[in-house]
């Protein structure tokens, strides 16, 4: 094959911004007889192209037609695959995009906190989504939901060049207009954790070092219990701990539930090799923000939790995908790393124990899907973020076709205490079928949105008056648990359980620990649509019952909104597409993207005179 | 097949097919079974000469012990797999898959197979509400993924958009392309290795593109036209059958197939010469053929019209 | 791979070695030698298979890694890995195409390949072996006719008076006893003044000859010249008589074979245009003028007379070529599928028939000097959309298509003073001819290359060499010393 490039160079600045990806210059073209390397090495680096394309977004604010040819000069990938990946990215932009960009969240959580109207008020001054400033120096767009959503409305910065991007909760139209203007992004300290402000829950395991330990200090790490896991770990070796995590019971918290100790084992187990251990950081589902408090609050329990995993099951190298919209988390996470690696926790002698293991940062770029699990592995490999077909397992062909543990944030914190309080102490909490603590992320119509810890088996019903009630006292209409992959319950349903077994027991799931309240005067109809956008947007588009199932979804829940003629027939036309996305879709997301419809449309939700 | 290979014979398995035991080669999909067994199983993504990509989702069946549909094109077929082809839940996605194409592209030169199975499963194409508009040329190329305008409900969105012809040698209307990646994995790793064409944008979006959408031939491509030789839909065309079929001078009634050997190179590829009043009027190539599967290159496709020439000269 | 010329097929492969042009046989050389020292012969095949060895290692032995790297270029290190790779592979083949055959030591580049096959084992067995990938889609199909000077059809010998009188007898005629003239030796007959009348099949000798200036004079001084083709080719232009004929592969029936010895059966989809005829038709009515009347055959029939004649073709019948999809020959008779590959025999223990033998051949530099007049390297070859001198090919408008070019790297134009896109004079030792120059990435300094698919813009083949490889008669196409000139205005400069 010939690797066609474009008739077009990159600049000086696209091509240093590639370069630094690269440990070594590029080869000298043309003249030399043997060095080039071959397809094997070629292959071997495709997993560079997202890098690659991050460090020119950043640098530039929008990958070029030049700068995309220097990419694929350097990784030898051809332009249109690399072209099929960089357009498969909301953050990334293949025109020419102004540097200063706000990603203002009109999703779900933050459309009950005002999103609409900052939104609007945006479009009034700036004109409508993607329209550059009158110096053209700055743009706007509406996202999907940030993981911000105990203090929204929020907005991301994506800003060119050195500045630092970040983010705004809850954003003022002023805010956003300063930093468009130049400002650099404002930090206000927030807590995302009630349960840390004044009076400390003793109880709280997961949530122990937050506001109570510096997350950019090893040793504050360490000073508390930090890494004691981890030399436990050393002690015991990786069959004990193996069958420690066994004992626990643990189930991944990230929504499918599935024994990380049968996880583990079967990875340990794998004749293949390498194996890899990967941290599920793109945490992405609406509604959800508990691994990105994990992870700017207790960064260093992320990295000892992934090398205990990658001691117990034979891997050398881990990966940890972080969501391209948290920059907060992903700095605080890349010092860290850097932070193990000086002291030796990280690197080809860990903790003198004599085993090798490092920790590569690979950040998301703005798409839902990279939280399934395969199409995280395709995004790491430098491809499409598609999910591939199951089985194979990714406990037999995971990241680069290799044995692989995958692990959501939360589950991998929470072998940290398996490993200090043993397996049965840890499944001595919660229920017999759901053990230990859960994070649960309350947003929406409560007095105290946040992130909190309680033991499983909490009814919905204390967990709301721990979150101070519903706001302004008025009366509850739903919540939607699980996120916008799970469904709307009723008030009746109050005093479920929250384990996985309760929740299912009322055709519900706890999916990610989503606990979004409505109250009686929300328009729910616009927030069934916002969610039927939302899996809209967010399909991959690789199989047809998702990619055209979730527009038709969307199609007729607008129709049955603004006309409301013929419900019933619309009604059953949504039931026969939530079947097939249910039954036929490849992955979770077709599967799940008709049951907040669904059970939004059977509570009644939709129902109800048209806005006009 | 190789000749160590001959006389060799793999292991059995043995799987029930609606309630029929079908004994299946080690490794074999359940496809395999399926179709050994005789149940019709349509397939859209999926060739024998092509790593499954099961995308369509159209031959899913019913796997005893599986909690949604399988893909029977890539889902091996182990010992005591029990197999469900025709049961209502199998019948309403394959129906509601063809629907939600049907209705949202245009399957009017879908071929044989395809329109057969639209009748055996009721597709009703319109059940979405009437089709919408062809965008703009270059709209659907330019889309970025995330936000999109909300619809308003009145029409059914479909990928319609004018034919891109910058050559003469292909046409393509991707009004007709159902995202079967057939025609990317046949210009890459499948075939010709060459990586003209990719999947790119996402969800409804999604749609096969050179690198920013530049004309085929400013791109990689070769015109091999393998492309052409395993698009299911007519999207990938030739231009030589699309200006017949323009001025109405496409008759496939009329047209004899022949088949023969390439006149350039030593390969040996068979081609399948579509005849119409004395003129060749398509070249294809047989996939069942263990030359070349059905690959040709751009000589072998295209090579062909010095035969035709000669009175002039 | 190895190739002068950073090829397509280079840029994907696991390694490349870019060695000079005509450097083959050093390189082969050098592997054998380090697979011998490093012990990785296989001894068993060596020693019931083959004739020679010693001899051959001897011969072998001043080819050192550091030798052959200052021959072909290429990094000792690199031809080190090579052989490691070659013969620790558990199958691996050796193929090639012109880059081997087209040198004034044709047959000897090939015999340095199969040393290296019989060093290692690699061949007579699925998957291993040695495959020279052909060019046209009969080639292979030519050879097993006969159409060579010293074979019959299934590569019976002319000079084996045994399997002659076997013909003889069948066709009913007298065959003459000695090996006739190859293409080259036929040029120099008619340079000689002993042939004086020729009758050209299907081939364009006017254009596609070394040194082809000289080639359309010596055509031109024959008595009588014959062409029969479906073009008026420049080589027709000068014949006494044309005879006009159907496309073999879409206007005729018949059989071809293809680089795998695979023979298929090509079919009539179309009539021919005018007064155009099958080659058979115009043969058989051309016997008949002569006082032979063939009668009408079909294809089959003819087929079939092959197959009585011919014991490698014997099970091939119509119907099974159809039912098997073709069949690689030998197929002695219809319960065989034919084969995938040849010598199977040497695995024999005992060995059936004659050992393989090893053959001891050098390196010689190529025949066109590389001089200070002539520095510069051209090798000529073929893009991907045309064929040989675009008399097919240049019937249909390729989008890939560009005007012919002399490709270089940057580097030498830079040095020459010579910009992309510039027109310059090309000179050899042969002709001068004008070109339009491009650069690519795919040379090395001191290499050019380009095609002779566009004769009628520039004329390649006046510049290449027509020095011949005695014992195949191929013309040193692949290596010609060149300069490459700027083209001066026609100012007066005062010197």
């Amino acid at each position: 094959m010939d690797l066609k490039l474009l008739p077009v160079e990159a600049s000086e600045v696209e091509r240093a911004a590639v370069a630094t990806i690269f440990d070594h210059p590029p080869d000298a073209p043309g003249t030399d007889r043997v060095t080039r390397e071959g397809l094997q090495e070629v292959r071997a680096r495709r997993h560079l192209l997202l890098p690659a394309l991050h460090a020119v977004q950043k640098q530039v604010g929008w990958v070029s037609q030049g700068a995309l040819n220097e990419i694929c000069r350097r990784l030898l990938v051809p332009p249109a695959e690399a072209y099929g990946v960089a357009t498969f990215y909301a953050l990334l932009s293949t025109t020419m995009r102004p540097p200063r960009v706000a990603h203002v969240c009109d999703d779900i959580a933050c459309k009950l906190q005002g999103a609409d109207e900052l939104c609007a008020t945006l479009e009034c001054r700036f004109g409508p989504p993607g329209t550059p400033s009158a110096n053209g120096q700055a743009t706007w767009h509406r996202s999907p939901c940030l993981g911000l959503c105990e203090r929204g409305p929020a907005v991301l910065f994506q800003l060119a060049g050195d500045a630092m991007d970040g983010t705004v909760a809850p954003a003022e139209v002023a805010d956003i207009e300063n930093v468009l203007n130049g400002a650099t992004v404002p930090m206000p300290p927030a807590i995302s954790t009630p349960q840390t402000t004044g009076t400390r829950d003793p109880a709280l395991c997961l949530l122990r070092r937050v506001e109570a330990c510096d997350p950019a200090s090893l040793v504050a790490y360490q000073a508390a219990d930090g890494y004691s896991a981890l030399r436990r770990a050393l002690e015991i070796g990786p069959a004990e701990v193996i069958a420690e995590v066994s004992e626990s019971k643990l189930q991944g918290r990230g929504g499918a539930a599935f024994p990380t100790g049968r996880k583990w084992d079967a990875v340990a187990k794998a004749p293949a090799t390498p194996h890899y251990v990967v941290c599920n950081a793109d945490e992405s589902e609406p509604g959800t923000f508990k691994d990105r408090v994990l992870m700017e609050e207790d960064p260093f329990a992320i990295v000892e939790s992934m090398t205990i995993a990658g001691f117990a099951v034979g891997a050398e190298q881990g990966y940890l995908y972080v969501r391209g919209e948290y920059p907060l988390a992903t700095a605080r996470l890349e010092h860290a790393i850097r932070e193990c690696r000086s002291a030796g926790l990280l690197g080809p002698d860990v903790m003198d124990g004599g085993f090798c293991f490092d920790i590569d940062l690979r950040r998301g770029a703005g798409a839902y899907i990279c939280g399934e699990e395969t199409a995280l592995f395709s995004s790491i490999e430098g491809f499409r973020g598609e999910p591939r077909n199951k089985p194979p397992f990714p406990v037999e062909v995971g990241l680069f076709g290799q044995p692989t543990v995958i692990n959501n944030v939360e589950t991998l914190a929470n072998v940290l205490d398996i490993l200090l309080e043993g397996g049965p102490a840890f499944a001595g909490v919660g229920t017999e079928r759901s053990t230990g603590s859960k994070l649960l992320c309350v947003s929406g119509a409560v007095e105290r949105p946040g992130l909190y810890e309680v033991p499983f088996g909490t009814t919905l019903r204390t967990l709301l008056d721990l979150a101070g009630g519903i706001r302004g006292g008025k009366r509850l209409k739903t919540v939607l648990l699980g996120g916008a992959a799970g469904s709307f319950v009723s008030p009746t349903h109050l005093d479920t359980p929250l384990t996985f077994e309760g929740t299912q027991a009322i055709g519900a799931s706890l999916g990610s620990g989503v606990v979004m309240a409505f109250d009686e005067g929300t328009d729910m109809r616009g927030i069934v649509l916002r969610i039927a956008a939302f899996f809209r947007d967010e399909s991959c588009g690789q199989c047809v019952p998702c990619r055209v199932g979730t527009v038709r979804q969307e199609e007729l829940l607008q129709r049955l909104a603004r006309d409301g003629a013929r419900p019933s027939a619309e009604a059953q036309l949504l039931d026969e597409l939530a079947q097939v996305m249910r039954d036929a879709s490849i992955c979770g997301l077709g599967h799940t993207a008709a049951n907040a419809v669904q059970s939004a449309v059977a509570l009644g939700l939709f129902e109800g005179p048209t806005d006009e | 097949m190789s000749d160590e290979a001959k006389g060799q014979t793999l292991p059995l398995v043995e799987v029930t097919v609606d309630g029929e035991t079908v004994r299946a080669p080690e490794g074999a999909t359940l496809l395999d079974a399926c179709r050994a067994k005789g149940a019709d199983t349509p397939t859209l993504c999926y060739l024998e000469t092509l790593t499954p990509v099961n995308a369509c989702r159209v031959c899913v069946v019913e796997l005893e012990g599986s909690r949604t549909l399988v893909p029977s094109c890539s889902r091996a077929a182990h010992p005591g797999a029990v197999v469900h082809t025709d049961t209502p839940r199998v019948r309403h996605s394959r129906k509601l898959v063809l629907e939600l194409l049907a209705s949202s592209v245009d399957l009017s030169l879908a071929n044989g197979d395809m329109k057969r199975w639209m009748d055996y499963y009721e597709v009703d194409a319109e059940k979405f509400g009437p089709s919408s508009a062809s965008t703009a040329a270059g709209d659907r190329d330019g889309r970025r993924p995330g936000h999109h305008h909300a619809p308003d409900g009145k029409t059914a969105e479909t990928v319609a958009q004018p034919v891109k012809i910058h050559d003469e040698m292909y046409i393509r209307d991707y009004s007709k392309c159902i995202l079967c990646y057939k025609c990317v994995e046949a210009c890459g790793e499948d075939a010709q290795n060459t990586f003209a064409i990719a999947v790119a944008g996402r969800g409804f979006d999604a749609r096969i593109s050179t690198e920013f959408d530049r004309r085929l031939d400013d791109s990689a491509c070769v015109y091999c036209g393998n492309c052409i030789g395993v698009c299911p839909t007519g999207a990938l065309m030739f231009k030589s059958e699309y200006d017949r079929r323009e001025t109405g001078e496409w008759n496939e009634l009329q047209q004899r197939v022949t088949r023969t050997v390439c006149p350039y190179c030593g390969v040996g590829c068979n081609l399948d010469l579509h005849v119409q009043d004395n003129e060749i009027v398509k070249v294809m190539s047989p996939i069942d053929h263990s030359v070349t599967h059905g690959h040709l290159c751009i000589k072998g496709r295209f090579g062909w019209q010095f035969v035709q020439n000669r009175e002039e000269t | 791979m190895v190739d002068p010329r950073r090829t397509s097929s280079a840029q994907w492969a696991d390694v490349w070695l870019g060695l000079d042009v005509g450097t083959d046989i050093a390189l082969a050389n050098a592997v054998a030698r380090e697979i011998i020292t490093q012990g990785l012969v296989h001894r068993d095949f060596i020693e019931h298979a083959t004739t020679g060895f010693d001899k051959y290692r001897v011969a072998v032995e001043p080819y050192t890694l550091e030798h052959a790297e200052q021959i072909t270029g290429v990094r000792g290190e690199m031809i080190r890995d090579l052989a490691h790779a070659y013969a620790g592979a558990k199958k691996a083949q050796l193929c090639w195409t012109l880059g081997i055959t087209e040198h004034h030591n044709a047959v000897d580049n090939v015999l340095s390949l199969i040393n290296l096959s019989l060093l290692t084992g690699h061949v007579g067995r699925s998957g291993s072996g040695l495959n020279p990938l052909r060019g046209q889609n009969n080639v292979q199909g030519g050879g097993d006719m006969g159409a060579i000077p010293n074979k019959l059809p299934g590569f019976q010998d002319v000079e084996n008076n045994q399997l002659r009188q076997k013909f003889e007898r069948a066709w009913n005629c007298t065959i003459p006893q000695k090996n006739g003239w190859h293409l080259s030796l036929m040029f120099e007959a008619m340079e000689r003044g002993d042939l004086r009348g020729l009758y050209v099949i299907g081939e364009n000798p006017a254009q596609s000859e070394a040194n082809v200036e000289h080639a359309i004079h010596l055509m031109e001084g024959l008595d009588h010249l014959i062409v029969q083709d479906i073009f008026l080719t420049k080589t027709a232009e000068l014949a006494d008589v044309v005879l006009p004929a159907a496309a073999g592969w879409a206007e005729a029936e018949g059989t071809v074979t293809s680089s795998e010895r695979r023979v298929q059966r090509v079919r009539k989809a179309l009539d021919p245009p005018g007064e155009a005829r099958d080659d058979v038709e115009i043969l058989c009515e051309l016997a008949k003028r002569f006082g032979h009347d063939w009668g009408h055959p079909t294809a089959e029939e003819i087929w079939d007379e092959v197959r009585s004649l011919s014991p490698m073709h014997a099970g091939m019948s119509y119907a099974r070529l159809d039912a098997l999809g073709g069949i690689q020959w030998p197929c002695p008779d219809e319960d065989s599928q034919g084969s995938s590959y040849l010598h199977g025999r040497l695995w024999k223990r005992p060995v059936e028939g004659r050992l393989a033998p090893f053959s001891v051949v050098d390196h010689l530099p190529p025949a066109d000097e590389l001089t200070d007049e002539y520095p510069i390297r051209l090798t000529t070859g073929r893009r991907l959309d045309s064929f040989n001198t675009g008399v097919q090919s240049g019937g249909f408008q390729s989008p890939l298509r560009r005007a012919e070019t002399l490709d270089i790297c940057e580097s030498d134009g830079r040095r020459l003073g010579v910009a992309d896109s510039e027109r310059v004079r090309v000179r050899s030792r042969r002709g001068v001819i004008e070109m339009t120059v491009r650069y690519t990435d795919d040379l090395r300094p001191g290499l050019a290359f380009t095609t002779f698919h566009f004769p009628d813009e520039a004329e390649t083949n006046q510049l290449t060499n027509p020095t011949w490889d005695k014992k195949s008669g191929t013309a040193d196409f692949k290596a010609t010393a060149i300069c490459i000139e700027k083209i001066k205005l026609a100012v007066g400069t005062g010197g």
